[in-house]
Parts: C-alpha cells; sequence; structure tokens
C-alpha cells in the first residue's frame, strides 16, 4: 500500500500558512483551521510511455474493496498497514423511492437516476464515522498517543470506542448525557471509558478543546481533526467509481458540523485534478433539521455566516448548533449552485419509514433527514427526475429506534391454530382494506 | 468589571506564559483593549486586520458563549470568566 507521509502537510485554509504534520488542527497565526494539502504532482501517474489516469484507475480496481483502496489521497503514515476494511459501501438505484419523490409523469425517469450511498451498513460500527475515525487512529498511532478521545453525538462515540478497542488504544468518549441509549451501550460494549456531560454537543465540545490543551491525548475530532476529516473524501471517491468513474449531477448530504458534503466536493475535485473522471459541474444540496438548522438557514437566507443555534431536534446526531465546518460547507453549496433545506421532526420520521417501506433500507434520523430534504428539493425542481442524484445514507437505524416509539402497534399473540391464524388473517385484511380506502378517499 | 480570561496554550507564548489574565472591562470591545494594552503581541493574534475579532476564535462567558448573550452587548459581571477558545468549535458569525 502506497502511504507517502512527505506528499502532505498542514495548511491553515484562511492566511495560508503551511505546517508540518503534527496534531494540530488551528493556525497559531489566526486560528483558522487546518485542512491536509497533497502533492499532486508526485500523485498523478506519469502520462510518459502511455501511462495516465487509466494507470492508477487500474491500480484502484486491483484493490481490496475497502476505502484504503485511495491511499494515495488519504494522509496516511508511512508504512501503514490497515487492520479493518473500512468502507466501499454498496451504492445502488432506489426506483420505488424515487417514484415517490418524483411523483408524476418524471417518475420513472427518476427511477433511473437516483441512488443511495448506504452508510448504514459500514464496518464496523454501522456509520460513515468509521471511515474519518479509521485515518483519526492511524495517525494518533504514528503521533505516539496511548488514549483517543472525541466529542460526539454518537456515531462518532461508537467509531472511536470500537477502532480503538481493535487497536489496542484507551478510549475517552465525551457525550451529551441525553444521547440516545443504544449508542452509550454502543460504545460501552467497547470498552471505553464514556463520560457523560450535562450539556448540548456544542459544551461537549468546546471542553474537549479545553481538555486536549491539558492532556496528551489524541482527539479524533480536536487535534486530529485536519486527518479525521479527509477520511470523509472516501465517501466521495466511492460514489465515482461506483458510478463507472463519473461525477453525479447532484448530492444529497446531512449536515452537522458540516465536514462531510466539504470533503465529498473536495474527492470530486481530487479526482478531477488527477483526470480520474471527466470534469462536470456537480451540485451539493445540504441537509438538516429544522430544530437545528444553522447551515441551512443561512444557506436560505442568503447569509455567509453562521449564526449558531440552540439544538431542539429528535435527529441528535445531526444536533450541532455551532457547526464547525458550517462557513465552508455554505461556501460548497453556493458555489455549486446547489441549496439546502430542512426537515421537521415528524418529517423526519416519515422519511425514514418511506425510505425503508419502498427500498428496505433502515438508517437513523440523520438518513431521514436527508430523504426528507431530497423529498423537498424534487418537488422545488431544484432536482430535476433525469439527472443522476446521490442520497448519502450515513447512519443505521438500529441506533436511534427510539423515534419510532408508538409508530407500531404491538399485536396481540395469537394461539398456534391454523383456524386462529385464518381468523386473524381475515381481520387483518379487512383493517389494511379500511386503510386503503381512506387513503383514496384521502387522495380524492 | 474585574473579570478573569484564560489565555489558550497557543497564545501564551505572547503572555510570557500567563495563563489567566485578571481585566477591567465592562464588555467585549473593552476587554479586548485591555488585552492589547498589557499584551500588544497577541493584537495581531486575535484580531483581523480591521481590528475585528478573529473569526475562527469563539468567546465563551462562564461556559456559554457569547453570541447567545448578546455578543458585543453583553454586559460582563464581576468575577465573569471568559473562555478563549480557538475554532474547533465553529467559525465564528461576526459579533
Amino acid at each position: 500500500m502506497p502511504t507517502h507521509d512527505a506528499l502532505y502537510q498542514l495548511r491553515c485554509r484562511e492566511c495560508g500558512r503551511l505546517w508540518v504534520n503534527q496534531p494540530r488542527s488551528y493556525c497559531e497565526e489566526c486560528f483558522s483551521p487546518l485542512e491536509v494539502i497533497y502533492d499532486y504532482d508526485a500523485i498523478r501517474p506519469a502520462r510518459a510511455n502511455g501511462a495516465g489516469p487509466g494507470i492508477l484507475r487500474e491500480r484502484i480496481a486491483q484493490r481490496p474493496a475497502n476505502m484504503w483502496r485511495y491511499a494515495e489521497l488519504l494522509p496516511l503514515p508511512a508504512g501503514f498497514e490497515p487492520r479493518l476494511p473500512v468502507g466501499f459501501t454498496p451504492l445502488f438505484r432506489a426506483p420505488r423511492l424515487a417514484e415517490r419523490l418524483a411523483a408524476g409523469n418524471d417518475a420513472q425517469a427518476a427511477a433511473q437516476n437516483l441512488y443511495i450511498k448506504n452508510d448504514a451498513v459500514c464496518m464496523p460500527t454501522l456509520s460513515f464515522k468509521d471511515r474519518v475515525v479509521a485515518v483519526a487512529l492511524a495517525q494518533a498511532q504514528a503521533f505516539g498517543f496511548d488514549t483517543v478521545a472525541c466529542s460526539s453525538t454518537g456515531n462518532l462515540a461508537n467509531a472511536v470506542a470500537a477502532q480503538a478497542a481493535r487497536l489496542g488504544l484507551k478510549a475517552r468518549i465525551f457525550i451529551p448525557a441525553d444521547l440516545e441509549p443504544a449508542k452509550i451501550l454502543g460504545t460501552q460494549v467497547f470498552g471505553a471509558t464514556v463520560v457523560r456531560i450535562g450539556g448540548n454537543y456544542d459544551q461537549v465540545n468546546r471542553l474537549c478543546s479545553q481538555i486536549a490543551e491539558e492532556r496528551r491525548w489524541g482527539f479524533v475530532n480536536v487535534n486530529l481533526r485536519p486527518y479525521y476529516a479527509e477520511g470523509s473524501k472516501t465517501v466521495g471517491f466511492e460514489i465515482a467509481e461506483q458510478l463507472g468513474w463519473r461525477l453525479p449531477d447532484n448530492v444529497v448530504v446531512p449536515m452537522a458540523g458540516g465536514s462531510l458534503i466539504t470533503k465529498i466536493k473536495k474527492a470530486f475535485d481530487e479526482l478531477i485534478k488527477l483526470g480520474l473522471v471527466a470534469e462536470k459541474p456537480v451540485k451539493f444540496f445540504g441537509a438538516q433539521a429544522t430544530g437545528c438548522s444553522p447551515i441551512s438557514t443561512a444557506v436560505k437566507t442568503g447569509s455567509a455566516e453562521i449564526e449558531p443555534q440552540k439544538p431542539a431536534t429528535i435527529a441528535r446526531s445531526l444536533a450541532i448548533g455551532n457547526p464547525a465546518d458550517g462557513l465552508y460547507a455554505i461556501r460548497a453549496i453556493k458555489q455549486s449552485g446547489g441549496w439546502s433545506e430542512d426537515v421537521s421532526d415528524p418529517e423526519v420520521v416519515d422519511a425514514i419509514r418511506l425510505l425503508a417501506e419502498n427500498e428496505g433500507i433502515f438508517t437513523e434520523t440523520a438518513g431521514g433527514v436527508t430523504v426528507g430534504t431530497a423529498a423537498k428539493l424534487y418537488r422545488q425542481d431544484r432536482i430535476l427526475p433525469e439527472e443522476t442524484t446521490v442520497l448519502c445514507i450515513t447512519g443505521n437505524g438500529l441506533k436511534t429506534t427510539d423515534v419510532l416509539a408508538g409508530v407500531y402497534e404491538v399485536e396481540q399473540p395469537i394461539a398456534p391454530k391454523l383456524a386462529e391464524f385464518e381468523s386473524y388473517l381475515q381481520q387483518t385484511l379487512e383493517k389494511d382494506n379500511a386503510a386503503t380506502e381512506r387513503h383514496a378517499a384521502a387522495a380524492v | 468589571m474585574s473579570i478573569h480570561v484564560q489565555i489558550p496554550t497557543a497564545l501564551r507564548r505572547h503572555t510570557a506564559g500567563v495563563a489567566t489574565v485578571a481585566c477591567t472591562a465592562s464588555n467585549l470591545q473593552q476587554l479586548l483593549s485591555a488585552l492589547d494594552e498589557q499584551f500588544p503581541e497577541l493584537k495581531s493574534h486575535i484580531r483581523d486586520d480591521k481590528g475585528q475579532l478573529r473569526r475562527f476564535l469563539n468567546i465563551y462567558v462562564n461556559e456559554e458563549d457569547i453570541r447567545f448573550l448578546g455578543g458585543n452587548d453583553y454586559v460582563f459581571s464581576d468575577g465573569d470568566e471568559v473562555l478563549l477558545v480557538p475554532s474547533i468549535a465553529g467559525g465564528s458569525a461576526r459579533l
């Protein structure tokens, strides 16, 4: 595996000052965030002797189906050997969902062009956070940390705890106290120390940035953040490769801190730069819950600035009122000609059910936000049925079952007798028919 | 008003290693001016070319983001604890 820590370094996103590789997230000169930059000339395959982008595509195709196949474009320490096959989640058409989102004559076109990128089945903890953690922990080990940590709304907690366990690192996980029980249990089971904080995510995050100054711990989303964030690019690389090395017309991405949408854009830009895909415009659409929508509010009001909010939504994995990459998310969306929308909590639940009932995918609340937002974007004609559109489903519904509490009736058991079953079936059919008639009447 | 300001590690090289500074200020602008006066080298790091607080430096008062307290209009109380926290918690809107 080609690793190349001499080929990347850190650069301030605002003043441009360069920093050697180190566990640091901000520029000491101006306090702006740092990002990883690469020596693309060294990565780009030589064109001499007929070699070119095709060579790199072939090389990638020969590697195992996981995120490490894009090693040239990830900040991995020299000699890094992956221990987990993270990523390379399925991308597939979603025709039944498309027909519901783009009703009418256009439904058939939409059915051909709507795709789901399903990180609800990412290894090992069923969310896209497995990707960012995989890169962050590679660097944590290279920097000599024996303890890794994070502030988390849940999915990151699971991912850090699981991968730290596999690597033999100690994990300290800081979470808002009101997190979903499944996400807390799904962190504790890996032996991590879970610190519940009586505050919202933004308060947890602020505390972690203070702790990171005092302790020599590798906070994946604080002092390791520039490396961590690069892991998100693999969502974009995979989308392009799985579409046959071409870019989609639209991508709909849930936004919490706003990093994922900017990194999918960076991934597409890098693929174009290296000649791995043809250049074409891609519109980026951001999805938020109305109860925590600082980025979509800024986009919709034409503001270039983030006004922080106090989150109040069931979509707790997106409940970041002061998004670290909000500013850059706004820019990515606006520059691409995209848009951002937000959906209410009842719309989130409806969208979770819509995706499950039509495509057999059970997503967590963030996925409900994405699908609900996509429905709005189709209705607004911001996404057209004939355009190739990818919805990013970033987490698994089994972690947020609490939001569906009370939605489904608990059936009374029946005796194990055929006659009982026939009677039950008759009653069920009658109930279904009545429901169908009610829906038909409502539609009229 | 006498308030206490926590200086982040990255800035302590400009405060001779001092981690906590006592200041007298009624509002944020007065606080920044007091810091400028005590530690002239700090100024270019916490203010941009236009003299505004840098976009990616967040201010907390008693653990609360000052933007939720009124930003520039917030009037400090005696004993307030002020934190300067670098960008990880998000780029701030102009105060």
